[in-house]
């Protein structure tokens, strides 16, 4: 790599990752392989996962009743192994709006939906979503109508949470690959909607 | 294990407790009565695991539902707003 120039020191937890990840290899615990490979697989796992599933249930009545049932299960059904993940999944409709948060870390269903965006794991974000939903959604450009429940999950144990996002209109007929393309990480966060077919 | 003590629907009031060390029980609700939405089967206390034990036996976890205008005085959303939280059976008592 070409010199910048710029010695860039690394931070407290940079140091302590290094630090420990080398005595881990030293001890012979782990291999270095071991570890880059544990990165490339959580690289791998992207929104698409949580996308496919969402599809597969807005074209399948049944699956979607399975899904609302057991998430877990269900994401097994399409071949998506989500090991030491409860999976709860909650159904966004005209009169109940869904959000996941974490209050107290960062939990999030990175099985599905990958490694989290920074906003998820801000205090901001952690400690004004349950206070103030409506507004912090409004910060996001969602508006929801009054007359709709919010409810916010607050993912604080075992259970991890993914958001059914409602289907968009004018997408009759559609195929699932063609419907998943719709399905935003923040949809299924729900702190937005499901994209519109002519928004793309 | 323990025995699951309530089931959906029942009503429950967080302990008002304040133990030191890793409690997954958000400060915000304790001393808050809410209805247990779903019971989501027995987990290792992680009271416990944090403290290098086994977690055994393993505590009931809920799903439990709160009105939103209970939790805060001053929420400013609507009186259907809710807010729904895992809560072990041990920091829970009948309401």
């Amino acid at each position: 790599m070409k010199d910048q120039g710029k010695y860039q020191a690394l931070t407290y937890f940079q140091l302590m990752e290094v630090s420990l990840r080398e005595l881990l290899v030293e001890k012979g615990l782990v291999t270095e392989q071991q570890v880059a490979d544990a990165v490339e697989d959580m690289r791998k796992r992207t929104p698409e996962r949580g996308a496919r599933v969402v599809a597969h249930a807005w074209t399948h009545h049944e699956y979607k009743a399975r899904l609302l049932e057991n998430g877990t299960r269900a994401c097994e059904e399409l071949g998506l192994d989500v090991p030491a993940l409860k999976l709860v999944v909650v159904e966004n409709k005209p009169q109940v709006h869904n959000v996941i948060v974490c209050t107290l870390c960062s939990c999030y269903p990175r099985m599905l939906l990958g490694i989290p965006p920074d906003w998820y794991k801000s205090r901001n974000y952690r400690s004004r979503m349950v206070r103030e939903p409506r507004a912090v959604l409004a910060e996001f450009g969602l508006k929801i109508p009054r007359q709709t429940r919010i409810r916010v999950h607050d993912s604080t144990a075992d259970m991890r949470y993914l958001v059914l996002p409602m289907r968009p209109a004018g997408t009759r007929g559609w195929s699932e690959e063609r419907l998943a393309a719709l399905v935003t990480r923040d949809s299924m966060i729900g702190v937005a909607l499901a994209k519109q077919p002519r928004s793309k | 294990m323990a025995e699951p003590r309530f089931g959906p629907g029942d009503t429950v009031r967080v302990m008002k407790a304040y133990p030191l060390g890793h409690v997954r029980t958000p400060y915000y609700i304790r001393g808050h009565t809410g209805v247990i939405e779903r019971v989501c089967g027995s987990f290792p206390n992680p009271e416990e695991l944090a403290q290098m034990r086994d977690g055994l036996p393993a505590q009931p976890l809920y799903r439990v539902r709160f009105m939103q205008k209970e939790v805060w005085p001053d929420y400013r959303g609507t009186a259907a707003d809710v807010v729904e939280i895992e809560i072990y059976q041990h920091w829970l008592e009948p309401a």
